[in-house]
C-alpha cells in the first residue's frame, strides 16, 4: 500500500467530515479541501473521490443536487443528510477509539507488557 | 438496511444507465474545468493548466469503470453480455446449434412429458377437496385361501356407519350398468351405485340440484338418479331443465335430482349415479362386493382408522347372522383384518412402477444426450482455443472465461428445454386424445407450473452437466499455454482425448443399459404372446353385451328363449361361423370378478374351514366353440341341458386336476356353489384353462354353470337366467364396416328396447390386458433406440476426430510402408476398445438396474443371459461399424498430401 493510496473507508469519513464543516459542496471543492488538510494525500487521483461519493449517496449519507458553482457553471452539490451526520458521529467515535487503542499500543514499552 | 438501499439504487440506476453516464461525464468535466481555472490562477499556461488538471484527476476511464461497477448490477450486465455473445456465436454455427438443440429437446421433451404424466397421476392429489383424508376400505382375510383382499359387505356398511369413531363420512359403492330407455336408442351407461355418504365423503358439490340424502337410501322411497357431466352433455346437451324430470332406468321411472360437475372423477368413470339401497332386515355377514370409501376425521391417521375398523370387525362378526348354509365359524376362521389405504392408491393402481421405470430410462437417454452435447462442445471449444487464449492474454480471468462458456451451455440448455417443452406439449395432447383408457386420471394430464419448473430445472441442470466438461478442460490453468499447440497438427497424446473417450464410454454403457431394458421387455412380450390364452384368433371375436329389461321378460325361461332367438339371428349374419352367450367374456375381469366358494361332493370341507373361492361363469352352448376353448374331456352343455334344467356343470382343467388329478377323473363328480339351496351338479365336461385375468397371471380355476338353471343359490322355484349377458360372435368380418350395425340390428329385431353396450373385440381385450407391458415396451424401445443412435454417433465422432487429427501421422506411416489393413485395424481397435469398456460397465450397471423392473417382467429373469448376450453382441457390431466408417478415411490418405497439408 502506497502512502498516497487512501483507502475508501478513510476517504468516506473525510468526505463526511468536510461536508459537515463546510456545508454543501461540489466534488472539486471536497477534493481540494481534503487535499488542503491532508497535505499531499489526495494529489495523485482526485478521480477516486467520485466512486466514494456515489457509494455514500447510495447509502443515503449524502444527497446531491445540481446547482450553480461560484463561476456560474453547472455543478453537482453534495450535502450531508441526517443519516450522514449520525454516521459521521458513529464513525468518528469508533475512529477515535481505534486511534486511541493503537496509540496506547505503540506507546507501550516492553516492561509494560510483562 | 444499507445494503438493501444500495441494491435499490443500483437497480434504479441500472435501468437509467445511459443518462447517468452522461451526468458523470458532465460532473468530471466540471471538476477538471474548476481545477484548470485554479491552475490558471496559479499562473500556468492554459494548455499546461488543463494538462495538470487532467493528470491530477487520474484515469477518467478507470474511474468511470469503477463507478459503473458500483452503480449498476455488473453481474447481470455481464450475464446479459455473455448471453448475447453466446447467442451470436451459436447463430454463426447453425448446424452445431441445431444438432445440440434437437438432441437436448428430445431428451428434455421426453423427460418433461413423462414427468407431466407422473405428476398428474402419481404426485398431484385427487381433484377432491382435502383428498388426502379420503381412504378406501379393504379387508384382509388370511384364513380364506386365494383371496388377497376383500371389500365391504352391506352388513359392514351398517356396522361401520353406526359404530365408527374415526370417519367423518362413510359409504359403500358398487359399479355396473343401468339401462336407459325411451330417450334415444336403448343404452346402458356405466352406473355407479352409492349409499348415502359416498358423495359426501368425496365432497364434490353437484353442479345443479342436490346429492342423495339418507332418504334416497331407504327402500321404498321415491326412485332418484344423478347424472355426471359427460353423460348430461352427451345425452341432454347440457340442458339444466333435466333436473326434476323422469328417466326410465332399468324399466323403472326415476327422477333426476342433480348433475355432478365436470371435475368429478370416480373409479370406472361413471355416467349415472344411482342410490344403493340395502334392506337391513335381509343382510348377512357375507357379500363383499362393495367398495368402501371414507373421509377420515381431521387429524386421524390411517393407523388409527385401521385400529377403529379392526375393533368394529369384532362387533360386526357377532351382530349379524352368517349367510345361510355357511357356519359362523367359517367367518371367524377367516380372521378378518383391516387394510385401509389412501383412495389415490386405489385409483392409480399398479401403473406406478411402469411409469417410474420409463422415467428412469428417459433420464438415462437425457444423460446420453448430455454426454453427446458435451462431446460436441469439446470439439467446439477445441476450435475456439485460440480465441479463448487471446481473451485470457487480454486479461480475462479464468473465472470470466468459465462463465462465458457456462453461459453458452446454459443458453443451449434453455433453448433445448424450450423446444423440448413444445415437443412435450404436443406429445401430451396426443396422449390425452388417444391414450389408453387403462391409464388412470388420463384426463387430468397436462402441463402445470410444477411441470414447467421441472422442465426449467432439467434444462439448467443439463446445461451445467454438459457445460462443466469443456470448462474443466479449457478454462483450466493451462489456458495460457494452450495457444502454443493451436494451428499445428501434432500427433496427440492419449491424455488429450481422455475427456472425450470417457464420455463415449459412459454413453455406450448407458445405451447398453437401455438396450438390455428394452430387450427384457421384448422377451417379456414374446413370452406373454407365446402363452396359449385359452381362446383362439381373438381378432375374429366380436363381443356385445346386452340386457333384457325386466319390463319385457322376467320369467327365466322366456328370457333364455329371447337370448336364444338373438343367437340364431346373429348366427344367420353372413360371415358368422359361430356364436356364443355367457355372463361375461374372457379378460373382462375389470368388470369385477365373480368369485364364489365351490364345494365338491367327494371332497368335504371340515366344518368351519373356508373353501377356496373359484371363479364362476354362466354360459350357453356354443360359448367355448366360439371362443376357441378346447373341451379337454366330456362335452359342452346342450340346449336340452338348459331347457330341461339338468343339474350339470363344467370345470376348468386346473380345477379338475387340483381335485381329481386328471380331467377325465372329474367327469361324473358333483360340485355346487355353497349357498342355502344350490343343488349338487354333475360335471359333464372339462375345458382348457383360460387366462381370464390376463396372460401374465395364473389362469383362475373355473366352475361353469348353465345360463338357465333351476334353483341357483337362492332356490327360486322358477329357475334363474342371466338378464344381462354377453354375446360373442366369431366372424372374419369383425373389423368391416356395417358388421356391428348388423349385429345390433339382429338384437333389436328380437327386442327393440334392449340396450347394447360394452362393445369390443376379444382381441382388444387381449391387447388391453397387455397394455402395461406394451406401453413399457414401446417407451423403452424408443429410449433404447435413441440411446443406441446417440451412442453410435458418439463413437463415430471420436474416431472421425482422431483420424482427422492424425492425418499427418497416417501420412508418415503410409510413406514408411504401413499396410491399409493395419491402419484400419488400428482405428477400429480403438473404437472397439471404447465400445468394450462401455459394454463391460453397462453390463454391470444393467445387472443392478434391471432388478428395479423385475415386477414388469414375465417368464424371464432380470439377468436373462440371452438378452445380455444378444444386446452386447449388437452393441459391439454397432460399435465396430461406427468406427470402421470413419477409419476408412484414414487409408485413403495420400501421404504426400497429408504431409504437405501443414
Amino acid at each position: 500500500m502506497k502512502d498516497t493510496d487512501v483507502r475508501q473507508g478513510t476517504l468516506a469519513l473525510m468526505v463526511l467530515k468536510t461536508l459537515d464543516v463546510l456545508g454543501p459542496l461540489h466534488g472539486y471543492g471536497i477534493a481540494r479541501r481534503i487535499e488542503q488538510i491532508s497535505g499531499d494525500l489526495l494529489t495523485v487521483n482526485q478521480g477516486t473521490l467520485y466512486p466514494v461519493l456515489l457509494k455514500l449517496e447510495q447509502e443515503g449519507s449524502i444527497a446531491a443536487a445540481w446547482g450553480a458553482s461560484e463561476n456560474n457553471r453547472k455543478a453537482r452539490f453534495y450535502r450531508l443528510t441526517r443519516q450522514g451526520r449520525k454516521q459521521l458521529q458513529a464513525e468518528a467515535r469508533s475512529w477515535e477509539q481505534t486511534a486511541a487503542i493503537i496509540e496506547r499500543f505503540f506507546a507501550a514499552k516492553a516492561q509494560d507488557l510483562k | 438496511m444499507k445494503t438493501l438501499r444500495r441494491l435499490l439504487h443500483r437497480l434504479i440506476s441500472w435501468a437509467t444507465s445511459a443518462r447517468d453516464d452522461e451526468l458523470l461525464r458532465a460532473e468530471i468535466e466540471e471538476h477538471i474545468a474548476m481545477q484548470t481555472a485554479d491552475n490558471l490562477r496559479a499562473g500556468l499556461s492554459p494548455v499546461e493548466a488543463r494538462r495538470q488538471a487532467v493528470l491530477k484527476f487520474g484515469s477518467v476511464e478507470a474511474i468511470k469503470e469503477t463507478y459503473r461497477d458500483q452503480r449498476g448490477l455488473p453481474f447481470l450486465e455481464t450475464l446479459g453480455r455473455d448471453t448475447r455473445d453466446a447467442l451470436r456465436g451459436l447463430r454463426r454455427a447453425p448446424a452445431f446449434t441445431a444438432t445440440v438443440i434437437l438432441t437436448l429437446a428430445l431428451g428434455i421433451g421426453a423427460n418433461t412429458a413423462i414427468f407431466a404424466v407422473i405428476d398428474s397421476i402419481l404426485i398431484r392429489p385427487l381433484p377432491y377437496p382435502e383428498a388426502e383424508a379420503l381412504v378406501s376400505i379393504w379387508h384382509t382375510a388370511p384364513g380364506v385361501p386365494g383371496v388377497p383382499e376383500l371389500a365391504c359387505s352391506p352388513s359392514m356398511y351398517f356396522t361401520y356407519r353406526e359404530e365408527n369413531r374415526t370417519f367423518q363420512q362413510f359409504g359403500v359403492w358398487s359399479s355396473g350398468g343401468a339401462s336407459v330407455t325411451g330417450v334415444a336408442d336403448p343404452e346402458q351407461p356405466r352406473a355407479l351405485f352409492v349409499t348415502y355418504g359416498v358423495l359426501d365423503a368425496v365432497g364434490v358439490k353437484p353442479l345443479v340440484g342436490r346429492w342423495f340424502s339418507q332418504a334416497d337410501d331407504t327402500p321404498g322411497s321415491a326412485e332418484t338418479v344423478m347424472l355426471t357431466y359427460g353423460y348430461w352433455q352427451r345425452r341432454f346437451g347440457g340442458d339444466t331443465s333435466i333436473v326434476g324430470r323422469t328417466l326410465t332406468i332399468d324399466s323403472r321411472p326415476r327422477t333426476v335430482i342433480g348433475i355432478m360437475p365436470e371435475e368429478f372423477r370416480f373409479q370406472r368413470d361413471p355416467e349415472l349415479i344411482l342410490p344403493l339401497r340395502f334392506d337391513r332386515t335381509t343382510q348377512f355377514l357375507g357379500g363383499f362386493g362393495h367398495g368402501g370409501i371414507a373421509r377420515l376425521k381431521a387429524g386421524v391417521t390411517i393407523e388409527q382408522a385401521n385400529a377403529d375398523v379392526a375393533r368394529m370387525l369384532g362387533v360386526w362378526l357377532n351382530a349379524w347372522p352368517p349367510d345361510p348354509g355357511i357356519d359362523r365359524t367359517v367367518f371367524q376362521n377367516a380372521r378378518f383384518g383391516s387394510r385401509l389405504r389412501a383412495l389415490k392408491q386405489d385409483i392409480v393402481g399398479t401403473i406406478g412402477t411402469a411409469l417410474w421405470v420409463v422415467m428412469g430410462t428417459l433420464g438415462l437417454v437425457l444423460l446420453i444426450a448430455c454426454a453427446n452435447v458435451a462431446n460436441l462442445l469439446l470439439v467446439r471449444a477445441e476450435g475456439h482455443q485460440q480465441e479463448l487464449a487471446i481473451r485470457a492474454a487480454l486479461g480475462a480471468g479464468r473465472r470470466r472465461i468459465a462463465r462465458a462458456l457456462l453461459v453458452e451451455s446454459m443458453t443451449l440448455g434453455l433453448l433445448g428445454g424450450a423446444v423440448g417443452l413444445g415437443m412435450a406439449y404436443v406429445a401430451l395432447q396426443i396422449l390425452v386424445a388417444k391414450g389408453p383408457d387403462t391409464l388412470p386420471r388420463l384426463r387430468d394430464i397436462g402441463i402445470d407450473p410444477v411441470v414447467l419448473v421441472f422442465a426449467l430445472g432439467v434444462a439448467l441442470l443439463s446445461g451445467v452437466l454438459f457445460g462443466v466438461i469443456p470448462i474443466a478442460k479449457y478454462a483450466g490453468p493451462r489456458i495460457a499455454t494452450a495457444r502454443r499447440g493451436v494451428g499445428r497438427t501434432f500427433s496427440d497424446g492419449r491424455e488429450r482425448h481422455r475427456a472425450r473417450n470417457t464420455l463415449v464410454v459412459v454413453q455406450v454403457a448407458l445405451a447398453l443399459v437401455l438396450l438390455i431394458g428394452s430387450g427384457l421387455m421384448i422377451r417379456t412380450f414374446q413370452q406373454l404372446r407365446s402363452v396359449h390364452p385359452g381362446f383362439t384368433q381373438p381378432e375374429e371375436i366380436q363381443i356385445l353385451h346386452s340386457m333384457v329389461p325386466m319390463a319385457i321378460a322376467e320369467e327365466p325361461e322366456r328370457v333364455m328363449r329371447m337370448q336364444h332367438e338373438i343367437l340364431d339371428k346373429l348366427a344367420a349374419i353372413p360371415g358368422v361361423t359361430s356364436v356364443g352367450f355367457g355372463s361375461r367374456a374372457p379378460l373382462e375381469s375389470f368388470l369385477g370378478g365373480n368369485f364364489n366358494p365351490i364345494d365338491a361332493e367327494d371332497k368335504p370341507f371340515a366344518k368351519g374351514r373356508v373353501p377356496p373361492l373359484r371363479q364362476t361363469r354362466r354360459i350357453a352352448p356354443g360359448y367355448f366353440k366360439t371362443m376357441g376353448t378346447r373341451v379337454v374331456a366330456g362335452r359342452d352343455f346342450s340346449w336340452t341341458d338348459l331347457y330341461d334344467k339338468h343339474r350339470v356343470a363344467l370345470v376348468s382343467e386346473n380345477l379338475a386336476r387340483e381335485w381329481w388329478g386328471a380331467p377325465d377323473a372329474a367327469l361324473g363328480k358333483r360340485i355346487r356353489e355353497i349357498g342355502p339351496a344350490d343343488p349338487w351338479r354333475e360335471i359333464v365336461g372339462v375345458v382348457e384353462n383360460v387366462y381370464d385375468d390376463g396372460v401374465h397371471v395364473k389362469p383362475p380355476a373355473f366352475a361353469y354353470w348353465p345360463a338357465l338353471m333351476d334353483r341357483y343359490i337362492w332356490g327360486d322355484e322358477n329357475g334363474s337366467a342371466i338378464m344381462s349377458g354377453m354375446f360373442a360372435i366369431r366372424s372374419n368380418r369383425t373389423r368391416t364396416e356395417g358388421f356391428l350395425a348388423e349385429a345390433q340390428q339382429a338384437i333389436w329385431s328380437v327386442n327393440g328396447r334392449q340396450p347394447v353396450f360394452l362393445v369390443t373385440t376379444l382381441d382388444a381385450l387381449y391387447d388391453q390386458s397387455m397394455a402395461r407391458t406394451s406401453f413399457t415396451l414401446v417407451m423403452l424401445a424408443i429410449a433404447a433406440g435413441m440411446g443406441l443412435v446417440l451412442g453410435i454417433v458418439g463413437i463415430y465422432g471420436v474416431i472421425a476426430y482422431v483420424v482427422s487429427q492424425r492425418i499427418r501421422e497416417i501420412g508418415i506411416r503410409t510413406a514408411l510402408g504401413a499396410q491399409p489393413a493395419g491402419l484400419l485395424g488400428m482405428f477400429v481397435r480403438q473404437g472397439l476398445w471404447l465400445t468394450g469398456m462401455g459394454a463391460v460397465l453397462g453390463l454391470a450397471a444393467a445387472a443392478g438396474l434391471t432388478r428395479l423392473m423385475s415386477s414388469l417382467l414375465f417368464g424371464v429373469t432380470a439377468i436373462d443371459p440371452v438378452t445380455y448376450t444378444a444386446v452386447s453382441a449388437l452393441l459391439i457390431v454397432a460399435g465396430m461399424l461406427a468406427s470402421y466408417l470413419p477409419a476408412r478415411r484414414a487409408i485413403t490418405v495420400d501421404p504426400v498430401q497429408a504431409l504437405r497439408a501443414e
